[in-house]
């Protein structure tokens, strides 16, 4: 199961949609691990739209099938990189060299959404032209608001803060400025009482 | 009146008072006996002598050691001042209004002399008789923003405006009641909003950015909102919570008339003239429990607000733990009579408490 219906929140959690394509002369395509999945969804949606396309993916450790089905849909442009933060410069790049009317398709995990949504809207891609679908790992990435370390794929609730060893708990309070989910102290008004953690959404 | 500035400290030993004066003029937010959220808007004209409202931007016993505070904070963590990039204007048009409504409204303490773009500020309370070149950021020490209200009590958001929305994109942050500059900065109106329960149910935010994104120069506005804290600590930041969280469990029903503070703020909202950002000050007003109760009316009516505070409210406001210890000491000065309607403390006209009834 790679698809989930995240329940109604709080106004500033972002939301995701389903990839359309759409018309324009140049389209790119960033996922990681599941988010392959809809890449090929949304291939299948317009027999036109690969051959003027650049896939970027980060398969973080998914099964290698993904990448093979990628590569078999013959995008313009493909590329897999090891880690989000190697394939940045290739990113940065890619939009700087964009011309008006490019399509941007983001799709994955919340945290390759996020921080690829501000490479693009950085570069100056209007939100109109931006989509999103979430695929796989409900894993969040938190920033602690006592040291403002990040913590990557987080998937608990408390969990320990990976840079200062506070014991956070997650908030669905969202900045798309840092791409990140807030982790505030859990037990600071009782030190030591921190609950079990809780799988996310379960 | 010459303000006598106290020697005080909102941290560490917690040396802060409120004067007689201070406590007659305290923004008591409950205008009835009960408490909901509402957009309790208001114009912003000026208020009986004397009292928070009189001036645009009030100056009292507090504003050096409130000044000296801000100072200690931004030394610790420089991120509770930002601007982002668009925002330098809109800091200048903040430290233009500042400049202009503290030398007209406190003559004998703050001067502005003006001969083009060469402008001279006198700031006789802290010391300061700077020259500089205005919209020129290399004559200051530091951006146009964190020059002035380094020099101003109370927060400041400064809100762009485009798209119908109001936008917090730059702002100094010292008093805030737990929230983050640095990790809502950008948001929109209702993201930065997000974690307030109940209001955006009842619907409290739209009307409020309707009302806000209407508001005209020359024309500011105001409202009061309200929070409970443990000891006069300005900085209760989320960056800090774990550290500053645990004095929460300090209150005893010795300590708690000392200890525990009602925490009012005095939001205003000013349109700026060449921005048209609009500047959000967010002014903090910290009273002891047991200098509220030294007017009857206010003792009466504080006890019946927390008394029948929905769940939710006193949750998000982080004293539902100690509301029962609360109201063990604010029910000493509850005698159930009426009170009057409004917020100021009547004190010629309200009976004084009587126990025995």
């Amino acid at each position: 199961m790679s698809k989930f219906q995240f329940p109604e929140s709080i106004a500033s959690r972002p939301t995701y949609g389903s990839l359309k394509s759409r018309p324009g002369k140049a389209h790119l395509m960033i996922a990681d691990a599941e988010g392959a999945e809809a890449i090929l969804d949304l291939a299948a949606q317009d027999a036109g739209l690969m051959a003027k396309s650049h896939v970027i993916y980060i398969p973080s450790g998914s099964g290698a099938g993904l990448s093979e089905r990628l590569r078999g849909l013959k995008p313009a442009q493909y590329y897999e990189g090891p880690s989000y933060a190697a394939a940045v410069p290739r990113i940065r790049r890619v939009l700087s060299d964009a011309h008006m009317g490019l399509q941007v398709y983001l799709c994955g995990t919340e945290g390759l959404m996020g921080q690829a949504m501000n490479e693009a809207t950085a570069a100056g891609i209007p939100h109109s032209a931006i989509q999103t679908e979430h695929r796989g790992s409900i894993a969040r990435r938190m920033q602690c608001v006592h040291c403002k370390g990040i913590t990557e794929n987080v998937t608990t609730d408390p969990f320990v803060c990976a840079h200062c060893g506070l014991n956070l708990f997650v908030r669905d309070h969202y900045s798309r400025r840092l791409a990140a989910f807030q982790g505030v102290c859990i037990d600071a008004e009782d030190p030591g009482n921190v609950p079990n953690p809780v799988e996310l959404y379960k | 009146m010459t303000i006598q500035f106290n020697k005080e400290t909102f941290r560490d030993d917690y040396s802060f008072r409120n004067s007689d004066w201070a406590i007659k003029r305290f923004p008591f937010p409950f205008h009835e006996d009960s408490y909901m959220y509402s957009v309790n808007m208001e114009q912003h004209r000026g208020g009986p002598p004397g009292s928070v409202y009189e001036k645009r931007f009030d100056v009292d016993e507090h504003y050096l050691a409130e000044m000296e505070d801000r100072a200690i904070v931004l030394a610790e963590d420089p991120l509770r001042c930002q601007s982002l990039p668009h925002m330098t204007l809109a800091g200048w048009d903040t430290l233009e209004l500042i400049m202009t409504c503290k030398s007209e409204d406190y003559p004998d303490l703050f001067e502005l002399h003006r001969d083009g773009k060469r402008w001279r500020w006198v700031n006789k309370p802290m010391g300061i008789d700077h020259s500089f070149t205005f919209l020129d950021e290399t004559t200051l020490p530091c951006g146009p923003l964190e020059y002035i209200t380094r020099q101003t009590q109370g927060d400041f958001a400064v809100l762009d405006q485009r798209d119908e929305m109001l936008w917090m994109d730059a702002g100094t942050v010292t008093t805030q009641a737990d929230w983050s500059l640095d990790f809502d900065i950008g948001m929109n109106f209702f993201e930065w909003h997000a974690p307030v329960p109940m209001a955006h149910e009842l619907g409290i935010f739209k009307r409020a950015l309707k009302f806000l994104l209407n508001v005209q120069q020359g024309a500011p506005a105001r409202r009061l909102n309200w929070t409970m804290t443990v000891n006069p600590l300005l900085d209760t930041s989320p960056e800090n919570y774990h550290k500053w969280g645990i004095q929460k469990t300090t209150l005893t029903p010795e300590n708690i008339g000392a200890k525990q503070h009602l925490r009012v703020e005095l939001q205003t909202f000013f349109r700026l003239p060449r921005s048209n950002a609009l500047l959000f000050p967010i002014r903090c007003y910290l009273i002891a429990f047991q200098d509220i109760v030294s007017v009857p009316k206010w003792g009466r009516r504080l006890h019946r607000v927390v008394r029948d505070l929905p769940d939710e409210l006193a949750t998000y406001k982080g004293f539902i733990a100690n509301r029962p210890m609360m109201l063990d000491y604010l029910g000493q000065y509850d005698d159930g009579r009426p009170t009057s309607p409004g917020i100021w403390p009547d004190l010629e006209t309200e009976p004084p408490l009587d126990m025995g009834r």
